[in-house]
């Protein structure tokens, strides 16, 4: 097993591994997401409360839950870059980084066009939405961190400790953030009472939810194709591969 | 199908522009997001061709000048 | 021991000298802090009550922005006149070193700033329990800005444009300590107890020092190549 995990520690071996995840991920994602999209925009029953505003949440949760996923999936990559030195770990983290901001930008909007009609309001210092904006800063922190660097394998190093820092305060900030808004806002927007949810409406977002996961999944393999081919574009090995293509 | 027309579909009970500012700020982040990977793959491929073509230039140019 | 403990005592020695002999720069943030603070009643209002409510709010957001300003001295110029390589060289441990000189930057930059605190309070008429309060956790919230912000000096020493990337790391890590903070000033001002908002940031105190300085010293290694 161990043998088996440790052969993609080298570019080539890791590179052919994405090219084949890729192929399983990408395809499946986008089907998932269009049955799923389609499914809760257009035949789902309406919320008996919210009425058609709620088919929002077939997008919003998703991207809410990926942009948490995401996070941990980079601090594990960043961890394992800096305990056994792989050079390809912090390239899996950097290509999961700008994925994750996305998934991240995406909850909030959502969140705030959800909110404009429901709350009255595009944005409120509400726990959640603090801890995801906080979270928004972190990948961004990351992510700038690692541009600044010149020396792209130092830079990995850096921002693989910075994941590491944010992944230890992420808890920290949460519960700080869930602590403060309960002080002081009081029960002003108490989460809308959910009742169990019904399964026609359940399952496209399951659905959706598999869709997003295959496609920030599809998406950071392909960024991690991506710098693995930058950062070793000296090496015979790419040269061989990109000019056997062109025959 | 839970709308009559496409009218009725397009309005979404009156949170029309709400639900359709979310999906389509969704859509092209997620849009823009593949488009700049994919440019990058692009990117790396030109590179890589047009420093095999340059290094085959200045050979080629080497021997000529012997 | 000895030996380390000599080499914390020296470490700390240096550093102090170092610091004092610079002593405008000892002084700027301190200014900063000041000028903030004189700031804010013009900018949102004179009126007592207002200031008193958010008062502690600004005092800490002053502080925070007075530390990121000067987090920097704490490793930029050994970093640069070669002293951070001629440490890792000499094999001396660096995660004593880095907590010698983070305790330092504490003493230097953030004591001076707790004992201006009293009158900071009385520029935003803040009670005396609030002051109090305030001072408590200054002096527990300080020190753990210190050490945070060492992990991202550590970090981005080595970068000719680290500054503004400093911010844009620490600030999400020091908001935790910021809502416990003002809290617990909040609950002083209606005179509730404020022990639970001090326990968690003391709770977060002792777990940053258990990792911070080996962060730091990591991050250090990382940034010497």
């Amino acid at each position: 097993m161990w043998k088996w995990f440790s052969q993609y520690a080298k570019p080539e071996k890791a590179y052919q591994l994405c090219g084949t995840l890729f192929r399983w991920f990408w395809l499946p994602s986008l089907l998932l997401i269009l049955v799923g999209t389609v499914w809760g925009l257009v035949f789902a029953p309406q919320d008996y409360q919210q009425g058609d505003s709620f088919r929002i949440i077939y997008i919003h949760v998703p991207s809410a839950l990926l942009s948490m996923s995401a996070y941990v999936a980079m601090a594990v990559a960043a961890l394992v870059g800096l305990v056994w030195q792989w050079r390809t770990a912090y390239m899996a983290m950097i290509a999961i980084a700008p994925v994750g901001a996305v998934m991240t930008f995406i909850a909030l909007f959502t969140g705030a066009a959800w909110g404009k009609p429901m709350w009255g309001t595009w944005w409120i210092w509400d726990a959640r939405l603090t801890s995801q904006l906080i979270l928004l800063f972190l990948y961004l922190g990351v992510i700038a961190l690692y541009s600044a660097f010149d020396d792209k394998q130092q830079g990995g190093k850096a921002a693989g400790i910075m994941a590491l820092v944010g992944v230890v305060n992420i808890p920290i900030i949460h519960y700080s953030v869930e602590w403060w808004n309960t002080l002081h806002q009081g029960a002003t927007i108490t989460k809308f009472d959910k009742p169990s949810i019904a399964p026609e409406m359940l399952w496209p977002l399951l659905i959706n939810l598999l869709g997003f996961a295959l496609f920030v999944a599809a998406v950071s393999i392909k960024r991690m194709r991506n710098e693995i081919v930058r950062r070793e574009i000296h090496r015979p090995w790419i040269k061989s591969l990109f000019l056997e293509n062109e025959k | 199908m839970q709308f009559d027309s496409l009218s009725a579909f397009l309005e979404m009970g009156g949170y029309g522009f709400f639900v359709w500012l979310a999906f389509g700020v969704t859509l092209g982040a997620m849009i823009l997001l593949v488009v700049q990977s994919s440019l990058d793959t692009k990117h790396l491929e030109k590179e890589i061709k047009d420093t095999h073509a340059r290094k085959a230039r200045m050979r080629a140019a080497a021997k000529e000048g012997l | 021991m000895s030996s380390s403990f000599s080499i914390i005592n020296g470490v700390m020695r240096r550093d102090l000298i170092l610091a004092f002999r610079q002593k405008a720069e000892l002084a700027q943030p301190l200014m900063f802090v000041l000028m903030v603070v004189t700031l804010f009643p013009l900018g949102v209002g004179p009126s007592p009550e207002l200031l008193q409510r958010i008062g502690p709010g600004i005092i800490w957001i002053a502080a925070i922005l007075s530390g990121l300003m000067g987090m920097e001295r704490m490793f930029r110029d050994d970093y640069h006149d070669g002293s951070t390589e001629q440490m890792l060289v000499s094999g001396m441990p660096m995660v004593l070193v880095s907590a010698a000189k983070i305790f330092c930057h504490w003493l230097v930059s953030f004591v001076p700033l707790i004992i201006l605190t009293p009158l900071l309070a009385v520029f935003l008429n803040l009670t005396w329990d609030m002051t109090v309060a305030l001072m408590i956790t200054l002096l527990i919230g300080t020190p753990v800005l210190s050490m945070l912000g060492a992990i991202g000096v550590a970090l981005t020493v080595g970068l000719r444009k680290g500054g503004l990337i400093l911010s844009l790391l620490l600030i999400p890590v020091f908001i935790p300590l910021l809502i416990f903070a003002t809290s617990a000033i909040e609950s002083a001002s209606m005179r509730l107890p404020y022990l639970p908002q001090l326990a968690i940031m003391g709770a977060i105190l002792l777990l940053t020092a258990a990792l911070a300085p080996v962060a730091v010293s990591y991050a250090l290694k990382v940034s010497q190549h």
